[in-house]
């Protein structure tokens, strides 16, 4: 049986496909493993036994011409899925069972995937460490009462742990690459509209994108090609020609030209990250592509305008919870304190912060300081990548500026916590796509990530990329099972 | 640029979150702090640049005039926090 | 086409005051889809029977707009002769209320799909141009019943997501029979175009009114009231009027206007301050996120300018050019589309004269005395063709012609087959009238005498015994010529 966890999803694939395995029998593997891993507090619902039943279905009536048959997956509880509680993370949402599917898991059933259950994350995928989830904290399997990284720490911890084989989760400001970093797994934040965002709940409506969380970089482009989508109910949703990413996948990146922007080496900055990014770019050269050292000076505005634009686009799109269709409501005298008290008790203080921020720098008088402006940043940020993809192919940076913090380390002040996606943030700004590999182990065996940046649409180049560093480095996770 | 006490409570009333004397100072605070980090752009000169309208790069989708939605009052009731078949029911509203 | 002096003052102590009016009419799509979701808009459907999970805007739901809506707000731009804006964007207007489910309602704030243009008002002392503002795209609310239940009110959002155009007038109305005649101009082109039904019973078309004074001959705007909730036209010009000699009591005792949003009260006949006043509604404005500008070509607007047909200004001048009407009855006529549409069947088999003076007539008279719509209308084309050729043919005499016109309307009928049923098919054999013409003369010699010893006035009395003995059916002007002979 323990075998079974370790294949990676490729892996699991193909042993299915060759009947060398049934689907049961993954299923069965991966329910008692999640079953004993509590103590991780990654999953918010189970749907274990309708899991079991739907493999069981599924070995009766096979279908092997399907991308994922068979395969059990838990998701992100940000994605709406159909009968099975979703939460976001929030107390407001923590009776709501929606009637519908996102497309993005719609497509993972559709190419013949389970349902293991909903994984745990930021509320409302505001966070970095996920201790912001009204569902308690998510511990890190790297060690014990650290932080996964966050939004999707839910997603990155069952990942990391083997509770489910491969994963999804969204990132907005960094929420898969940054908790694949924590976490030693791999994640893809995808190009802005090539995953279509109906049924996610919305966090920050122009930043947010779904993207794979899995074990190795083939996981990764097989699961995209099943993610991704055209979808005419996402009007941000762009029709571009989809590629056979885990087919066309190769490690030849001879000639390519990588950039090192020189305003990602941070004052500060830990040498060890110093060091893994000269690691990556050496293995880089070895494999004949080209280093060329780039600008980005626009960098260091990056997070700032990320949060004037994020908590902007949030506030508004948490206005619906009001307790008056679905999720949590309080008693009110009157319809308006009904909703104060209802949106008091049912957000917790980070979304409750952001949505004040975000309330503030569109109020009357602010709105040309501030998000306006933010928005002129971002055309700055987004003209920097243009400029330096006339000379590039794709960029190397670190990840994140530190490995896993201790829980509670940075809850007491919000901007420490902003800063550990500040590696990440620029190219949500920019809307391209990035992935995040494990990279190496700082000086406390904690894992710590590279990030390929890649042009919009051209996933495959960075997938790439990424799978000829992987090869070198060969990392190896150190997790030994500490919560079981 | 600093946010005083009264203009927190004028926020929260705009966002429709109660809160009281306690919670607007921790607020308070914490806005002031992450409003200072905010402030960073001030430093840039912006006036010539044209703001990003959409991220996506693609033109508005239209769609075709038709009725696919058929009545599904039971599904958009279903998870109403009062019971009732054929409305959505709040407590009454001052006028 | 002279811009007319106002007549609407308000007098108060030697002072004369004008009122200066804006209207913002909310018009309602007619589309079979809402502007962001594809459930229907029908009008009295059972309540949340025409909402989909975008209405009711459950997590995770985006707007995808509807391409017929666009395509009606800017035949309706070009029916207001106003610039069409190739690029506009879609804003969120934020703020809470229970019909407002997404807590932001799409509209379009600083890039309205439609720019400025005109209105030519038909005023009994003229024409009078009115300025068009803009007109933008943006969802409707649903509905919020307080009178359902003592504790709680219950919301229904069939009506939330339908597109509504929202069409700004500037500030160019000075009276009540101005904003009456704006109205009613801008529901008839709307209708003309088929973009908006205009049915202010059913809500498909309301109104804000925007109303400030300033003494005659005064320049700039005194501030403005926005009275909200008067649902026709009868109830906004009563709560202007009512509002204007408030504004004025107040000037006059010395006081300033605060710029308020004021609710008008049917039943006690004035306005009142809303008391929901929170420092005045800061709506953080910003484009939607969720959608992307929208960006018209210019084929797109040529080919619906190609297809926009007639409105009314054009038919009315052609009306009085080709017809040779009067400006009053091309008015009439022009209307409304569906009396255009009833004239100009008419007209095709039948002789406009008659055709115009029965319809703005008798017909009309009919409708009004039945509060009818003409689209109600009990008596068809067709059939009052078939009535004005009669007359005109001379089978029945105009005088019989109302009878079976009154028939017509109690039965729908054809008038032909009344006229046959009812014998009242106009005598106009001269040998049978002279008959009859002899009887009368033979029965009343006296009368005779009298006539040729001078008394004119007694051709009537004659003419009047011949309608009678001939049972009214006699062709009046045969039994004039005839008779006029036989007295001589």
């Amino acid at each position: 049986m323990s075998d079974i966890i370790d294949l990676t999803l490729v892996e699991l694939v193909d042993k299915i496909k060759k009947k060398e395995i049934s689907s049961k029998e993954v299923t069965a593997a991966y329910v008692d493993r999640s079953q004993k891993s509590k103590k991780l507090n990654t999953y918010v619902t189970e749907d274990f036994e309708i899991a079991l039943k739907k493999a069981d279905n599924f070995d009766k009536n096979p279908n092997y011409e399907k991308k994922l048959p068979g395969i059990p997956i838990a998701v992100k509880d940000l994605f709406c899925t159909k009968n099975l509680r979703t939460t976001a993370g929030s107390k407001i949402l923590g009776n709501f069972i929606p009637t519908y599917e996102s497309t993005v898991t719609e497509n993972l059933w559709n190419a013949g995937s389970i349902l293991l259950g909903k994984l745990n994350c930021d509320e409302f995928a505001m966070g970095s460490s996920n201790e912001t989830s009204f569902f308690g904290n998510v511990q890190n399997p790297v060690g014990e009462n650290l932080v996964p990284g966050g939004s999707s720490g839910g997603s990155a911890s069952a990942l990391a742990a083997k509770l489910t084989p491969t994963t999804i989760g969204t990132d907005t400001g960094g929420s898969i690459r940054q908790p694949a970093s924590f976490t030693g797994t791999v994640g893809l934040k995808p190009t802005y509209g090539s995953c279509s965002r109906y049924g996610i709940v919305a966090f920050a409506s122009s930043l947010d994108q779904a993207g794979p969380m899995t074990r190795d970089v083939k996981d990764c482009s097989l699961l995209f090609e099943v993610m991704s989508s055209y979808d005419r109910k996402d009007s941000t949703s762009v029709d571009f020609k989809r590629g056979n990413y885990l087919k066309e996948l190769n490690n030849s990146i001879k000639g390519k030209k990588i950039g090192i922007p020189k305003e990602y080496r941070v004052e500060g900055m830990p040498k060890e990250i110093e060091d893994l990014w000269q690691k990556g770019i050496n293995i880089i050269k070895e494999a004949g592509a080209e280093i060329v050292n780039i600008s980005l000076p626009n960098t260091k505005y990056a997070l700032p305008a990320y949060y004037i634009v994020a908590p902007a686009e949030a506030s508004s799109n948490l206005a619906r919870y009001d307790g008056v269709k679905y999720g949590f409501r309080s008693k009110g005298e009157n319809l308006i304190d009904m909703y104060e008290k209802t949106r008091s008790e049912g957000f917790g203080n980070e979304v409750k912060r952001r949505i004040m921020i975000g309330t503030y720098v569109l109020s009357s008088g602010y709105y040309d300081a501030y998000y306006l402006k933010a928005q002129k940043v971002r055309k700055l940020i987004k003209n920097d990548f243009d400029e330096v993809y006339k000379k590039v192919d794709a960029i190397l940076t670190p990840s994140t500026p530190s490995s896993a913090f201790k829980i509670g380390e940075k809850t007491n002040d919000p901007v420490s916590m902003y800063l550990n996606d500040i590696f990440t943030v620029p190219i949500n700004l920019a809307g391209l796509p990035a992935i995040s590999i494990p990279a190496g182990l700082d000086s406390k065996g904690y894992p710590l990530g590279l990030q390929i940046i890649g042009k919009a649409f051209e996933e495959q180049n960075i997938l790439n990329i990424a799978y000829s560093i992987e090869k070198e480095i060969n990392f190896k996770n150190k997790i030994n099972d500490w919560w079981m | 640029m600093g946010i005083d006490l009264k203009t927190v409570k004028h926020i929260s009333k705009l966002s429709r979150i109660s809160v009281d004397d306690e919670k607007a100072k921790k607020l308070e605070a914490d806005l002031n702090s992450i409003f200072s980090f905010i402030e960073k752009l001030n430093e840039l000169n912006t006036e010539k640049i044209e703001p990003l309208t959409s991220i996506a790069e693609t033109n508005l989708q239209l769609r075709k005039d038709e009725i696919k939605s058929s009545n599904i009052r039971e599904q958009i009731l279903k998870n109403s926090p009062e019971e009732n078949k054929d409305f959505f029911v709040v407590p009454k509203v001052i006028e | 086409m002279a811009k007319n002096q106002s007549e609407y003052l308000i007098k108060r102590n030697n002072n004369e005051y004008e009122v200066v009016i804006g209207l913002e009419v909310h018009a309602q799509v007619l589309s079979e889809s809402k502007l962001f979701s594809s459930a229907p808009t029908k009008f009295g459907a059972e309540p949340n029977t025409q909402v989909s999970l975008v209405d009711a805007a459950f997590p995770g739901m985006l707007p995808v707009i509807n391409e017929f809506c666009i395509k009606q707000a800017v035949k309706t731009g070009i029916g207001l002769n106003a610039k069409i804006n190739k690029k506009s964007i879609f804003d969120r207007k934020n703020y809470f209320y229970a019909d407002l489910p997404q807590g932001y309602q799409i509209s379009q704030y600083k890039n309205p799909i439609v720019g400025e243009g005109s209105i030519v008002l038909d005023l009994t002392t003229g024409e009078k141009i009115v300025g068009i503002e803009r007109l933008h795209l943006e969802q409707d609310a649903g509905k919020s019943i307080h009178d359902m239940d003592p504790q709680n009110t219950l919301v229904d959002l069939n009506r939330s997501g339908i597109a509504l155009m929202e069409i700004v007038s500037k500030p160019d109305l000075r009276s009540l029979e101005e904003v009456n005649a704006y109205i009613k101009k801008l529901r008839s082109i709307m209708r003309y175009l088929g973009t908006c039904d205009g049915n202010m019973q059913e809500g498909s078309l309301r109104a804000d009114v925007n109303v400030s004074v300033r003494k005659k001959g005064q320049k700039g705007f005194g501030t403005r009231c926005e009275i909200k909730n008067v649902n026709s036209i009868k109830f906004m010009q009563m709560a202007i009027d009512y509002e204007a000699n408030r504004q004025v009591d107040v000037i006059e005792e010395g006081g300033t206007i605060d710029q308020e949003t004021r609710l008008f009260d049917i039943k006690k006949n004035e306005t009142r301050s809303m008391r929901s006043k929170e420092d005045a509604h800061d709506y953080r404005y910003f484009p939607d996120p969720d959608l992307l500008p929208l960006e018209l070509s210019d084929k797109f607007i040529n080919d619906l300018k190609k297809n926009i047909p007639e409105l009314p200004d054009e038919k009315k001048k052609r009306f009085i050019e080709k017809f040779k009407l009067s400006p009053y009855e091309a008015n009439i006529l022009v209307s409304d589309i569906e009396t255009s549409k009833y004239f100009e069947e008419v007209i095709e088999k039948s002789d406009v004269k008659l055709s115009t003076n029965w319809i703005t007539g008798e017909l009309f008279a009919l409708l009004n005395e039945k509060n009818l719509e003409i689209s109600q209308n009990p008596i068809s084309a067709k059939n009052l063709s078939k009535l004005i050729n009669l007359i005109k043919d001379g089978t029945i005499s105009g005088k019989i012609a109302k009878s079976v016109f009154e028939i017509m309307a109690d039965e729908g009928k054809d008038p032909q087959i009344i006229v046959e049923e009812k014998g009242l098919k106009q005598q106009s054999d001269p040998k049978e009238i002279e008959k009859l013409i002899d009887k009368v003369i033979t029965d009343n010699p006296d009368k005779v005498k009298e006539y040729k010893s001078g008394k004119d006035k007694l051709f009537g009395f004659f003419v009047g015994q011949v309608m009678k003995v001939s049972g009214g059916k006699a062709n009046p002007q045969l039994v004039n010529e005839i008779l006029k002979k036989k007295l001589l």
